[in-house]
């Protein structure tokens, strides 16, 4: 067992991106995750690694294309605005099946909106985000421990399954120090190759071509099905979700990342009261829980839904629940973050509701 | 009569047949750099990019491996691909005047600033041509143009941008020429500017292009032969051949 040690959260991940063989990265400041690209200018020269600091988001998500073009580990952060400009990229990054993780430090939006914790980018990170028929693999921490795992999770699935993964983080995981135990150095000779489709010249074998692109619809067609039989597979064995003192659950709360920590404690509350609060926790947010969603809806007299948002989550929580029960939602936005006492007595409403 | 070979495809291009139109240089072009490749000895280690507009397709053409960028990200793309595989690869990218100097400006301008050991390959036909002949950032002052049918007006849609004078001034360039596909004597210096763009690749002294003046004969609605005579008439008295930026040397 390794020893903890106390680390803030975006450092915490470009640590770990490191140990994971990550030596290269690819990025732009912007708050609240700059000190994920200071940390990584100071850490990577020291294991013969890249930091570039790009000229734009824009810029940055084109490099993490190239440098996954020739199969090695990539990744970078941003946070919601920055995510948005690199949306063009991550679209082209699905349709050329390229692995490599984005680490998204949700703030408040939207347009400038603020620097606080917020998770209002959930349909964008979920849905697809940029153009096209693609989604993400998307992971969200809701402990830096578990950030620090999902960084390796994020580079091993992307890599499976060819395809970016994002790891959907707010800035109260950004900011917020906690001991975490890092995970070992990966030796890079162990990291997969891609030799069969990697761009790294052609070096006497065939030419191989990475492309998100055909002209003809029928072929595209089939670019796309390819896209899609890969997710049916995400979706098959990938799902995650917690599920907490759901055993006897009379009540489910349903809430993800920072709000599903929160969420725990309201559970205690209500508990603590006789109430049989449960909470389903979704880790990935693509491919969502429905299962675990409807399974709750079985044994619950509702299934409430808690985002720091106005209600993105919510929707696949309606879908999972399929109007078997009712489906309250309690959120807060513009990077407020709700206090257990307050999404508490928002639950307790709700038992009025006839 | 013994026939002996004297000419044949370069290596670096693949069997597959051109896309482009009649009178088209594209293909001069892509020649040319194939045949520098064949010649340097580069083309088993070479990784090229292109852009999108007519020449979307060159990764289809060159027999190198190859992707395509967003839009004007060309040289953002170009440079995740050389920091991953390090000095010992070349890679390079083809673009056109629209990907290279509207949508990817930025990207142009700190690619070469921070002197990104890439190559680019710029051929500037003064138009967009895949998408039907809209005005280009180096479109001429007066000329007609889809999206300019009064003519461009500068006082307006602003001036013919120079991208070799405007990036001449960074430190991070090594080689910078500007030269025509226009006549044979303009196409063997188009070959040995390639040569000296790939050499400063080579040599790590930093970022390199070769700005091609070119043709579009679909567009500017002239034949393939008018096309060569009007290009030389205006577009060189616009964009003055030369080079511009030279640490490479004699390579004799």
């Amino acid at each position: 067992m390794a020893e903890k040690i106390m680390m803030k959260g975006t450092e915490a991940m470009g640590e770990a991106a490191i140990r994971c063989g990550a030596r290269l990265y690819f990025g732009y400041p912007i708050t609240p995750q700059s000190e994920l690209p200071e940390y990584m200018s100071r850490r990577l020269p020291q294991v013969e690694g890249t930091f570039l600091q790009a000229e734009s988001e824009v810029a940055a998500v084109n490099m993490i294309y190239g440098a996954a073009c020739t199969g090695t580990r990539v990744f970078t952060s941003t946070s919601s605005p920055g995510f948005s400009l690199m949306m063009e990229g991550v679209s082209y990054m699905a349709g050329a099946e390229l692995p490599a993780v984005f680490i998204n430090v949700v703030r408040g939006g939207p347009g400038l909106g603020d620097i606080q914790p917020a998770q209002s980018d959930y349909f964008q990170a979920t849905k697809g985000g940029g153009h096209g028929d693609y989604h993400l693999i998307v992971l969200s921490p809701a402990t830096l421990q578990e950030a620090v795992e999902h960084i390796e999770l994020a580079f091993n699935l992307a890599d499976k399954y060819r395809t970016p993964s994002l790891i959907l983080a707010d800035g109260m995981l950004g900011q917020m120090m906690e001991p975490v135990e890092l995970p070992e150095f990966k030796d890079l000779s162990d990291l997969p190759k891609h030799e069969d489709w990697a761009l790294k010249g052609k070096n006497g074998r065939e030419k191989h071509i990475v492309t998100s692109f055909d002209i003809n619809a029928d072929e595209l067609e089939q670019m796309n099905i390819r896209y899609q039989n890969t997710y049916r597979k995400i979706e098959e064995n990938e799902v995650r979700c917690e599920e907490y003192m759901m055993e006897d659950a009379e009540y489910t709360v349903v809430a993800y990342g920072t709000m599903g920590r929160i969420m725990k404690t309201v559970v205690k509350m209500a508990r603590d009261e006789g109430i049989k609060l449960g909470l389903v926790r979704p880790i990935t947010v693509w491919p969502f829980p429905y299962d675990a969603i409807s399974r709750a809806a079985d044994k619950s007299k509702f299934v409430m839904s808690v985002e720091m948002s106005v209600g993105q989550m919510w929707e696949d929580v309606r879908l999972g629940v399929n109007g078997k029960v009712p489906t309250p939602f309690y959120g807060r936005t513009g990077g407020v973050v709700p206090t257990p006492v307050e999404v508490y007595e928002a639950f307790k409403k709700q038992l009025e509701v006839k | 009569m013994q026939a002996k070979l004297t000419l044949s495809r370069p290596k670096a291009l693949t069997d597959k047949e051109f896309t482009y139109c009649p009178g088209c240089l594209h293909g001069v072009a892509h020649r040319l750099v194939a045949e520098v490749l064949d010649e340097m000895g580069l083309r088993e280690k070479t990784v090229m990019v292109a852009p999108v507009g007519c020449s979307v397709f060159a990764y289809e053409f060159f027999n190198v491996d190859g992707t395509v960028a967003p839009h004007g990200r060309a040289t953002a793309v170009a440079t995740g691909i050389k920091r991953a595989l390090g000095p010992d690869k070349t890679v390079f990218t083809y673009q056109g005047d629209g990907d290279l100097a509207a949508i990817g400006t930025a990207e142009t301008v700190h690619t070469a600033n921070r002197g990104e050991k890439v190559t680019t390959i710029f051929i500037n036909n003064a138009i967009y041509g895949m998408t039907g002949g809209q005005m280009a950032p180096t479109t001429l002052e007066g000329m007609k143009t889809t999206t300019s049918p009064y003519g461009r007006d500068v006082s307006d849609m602003g001036y013919p941008i120079h991208v070799c004078e405007m990036l001449q001034n960074l430190k991070g360039v090594a080689y910078l020429e500007r030269v025509s596909l226009l006549d044979p004597r303009g196409i063997m210096n188009a070959k040995k500017a390639l040569k000296k763009a790939f050499t400063a690749q080579e040599k790590g002294l930093g970022y390199s292009l070769v700005e091609m003046i070119s043709t579009c004969p679909t567009n500017w609605g002239l034949s393939p032969v008018e096309s060569l005579k009007w290009a030389k008439e205006k577009m060189i008295n616009e964009f003055p051949l030369g080079v511009f930026v030279d640490k490479v040397g004699d390579t004799k």
